[in-house]
């Protein structure tokens, strides 16, 4: 097999790191949703920590698909 | 058919020299000081963010628009994010933070809003948060002053923080080796994640205005092609769909960093205490 071909499986083989980044994303925000609608009054003193969870959670499937970009373009 | 544009969404990341500077050698490490685009954006950067903080530093008491939007931006740093997480010992550290809060908002939204384009072959846009060493900079900058800080403040015992209690001699040692690694890669997610995040939207965007180019070409040329027409007016508006996500990334990736940056400080000023 060629770099070529191999280099384009191996970019798009590298994307499926994000199916973790997804599953993790909709798990926080639905378990933060869950608790916001038992406890309203509570739910807006943890919105700053939801973002914080949530980009940091994002991160790795931005790693994933920064790994995939330096497989296709380096 | 017509001639089709190569696809490159790459190349919008690419440095150019504008002006050439002074190249010098310092220790074998070739310093080039010319200005290019990135430099460029970073300086344009710099004067738009010093002429919003000196036109909107009022001391009024019924604020007008600017001076209430610069006061928003220095309580998001002072009282969401330092006060709560620091508490009161990290009054001294909210310059920094506010400067590097603004710093990263101010660089994204460039990226987002100054899309100008190309003005006769010079490209006015460039997002210079997807550069890896900028943010690299960034990132490294923070965590060592931090690091060096908890040095500073409580002096040798701050290796202490390495240190996992309750785990005996053997558990103790593998835990320390753990906590170090994920200690010192916190530089490299910092950096990587500004990067990945501005670098993916961009990428994105420029994927599909090549659509919108690629499709609307293929759909001139008429006939039953005229069909690719309706693809070209999606990728439209998924473009301005991601303008809309890419705002909001720009602001809450400048907001992540602050924040981060506001937790590792806490680590060093409450140090072997709660607050």
């Amino acid at each position: 097999m060629e770099a070529e071909a191999a280099k384009l499986i191996g970019a798009g083989l590298a994307t499926s790191g994000m199916i973790g980044a997804g599953i993790g994303l909709g798990n926080l925000f639905g378990q933060y949703l869950q608790a916001a609608i038992r406890n309203p009054s509570a739910a807006a003193s943890q919105q700053t920590m939801l973002f914080l969870g949530m980009a940091l959670t994002e991160t790795m499937g931005l790693f994933a698909f920064v790994i995939s970009l330096i497989i296709l373009f380096a | 058919m017509a001639e089709q544009p190569a696809i490159e969404p790459m190349h919008q990341f690419m440095i150019h020299k504008i002006v050439q500077g002074p190249v010098f050698n310092v220790g074998g490490l070739t310093v080039d000081m010319s200005i290019t685009n990135s430099v460029a954006s970073m300086i344009a950067g710099a004067i738009i963010l010093m002429a919003f903080l000196a036109l909107t530093a009022r001391g009024q008491i019924v604020p007008n628009r600017g001076q209430a939007l610069a006061e928003a931006l220095y309580n998001i740093v002072d009282r969401v994010l330092v006060t709560p997480i620091v508490g009161h010992g990290g009054k001294p550290y909210i310059p920094y933070l506010f400067t590097l809060f603004m710093t990263i908002l101010t660089l994204n939204l460039m990226g987002v809003l100054l899309a100008v384009g190309n003005l006769g072959g010079l490209s006015l846009t460039f997002t210079v948060t997807s550069q890896l060493a900028v943010t690299a900079t960034l990132a490294v900058l923070t965590f060592f002053s931090v690091f060096i800080l908890g040095f500073v403040k409580h002096g040798p015992k701050f290796v202490s923080l390495f240190w996992v209690p309750g785990m005996g001699i053997v558990g103790g040692a593998l835990m320390v080796i753990i906590e170090m690694i994920s200690y010192f890669v916190r530089p490299i997610t910092l950096a990587m994640r500004l990067f990945g995040n501005m670098l993916g939207g961009h990428v994105v965007m420029s994927l599909f205005g090549s659509f919108v180019v690629a499709l609307g070409l293929v759909g001139l040329s008429g006939g039953i092609a005229s069909l690719a027409l309706i693809p070209s007016a999606l990728s439209f508006g998924m473009i301005v769909a991601l303008t809309g996500l890419e705002l909001v990334v720009a602001v809450l990736q400048a907001f992540v960093f602050t924040a981060l940056a506001t937790v590792y400080l806490n680590e060093v000023v409450n140090f072997g205490h709660g607050h």
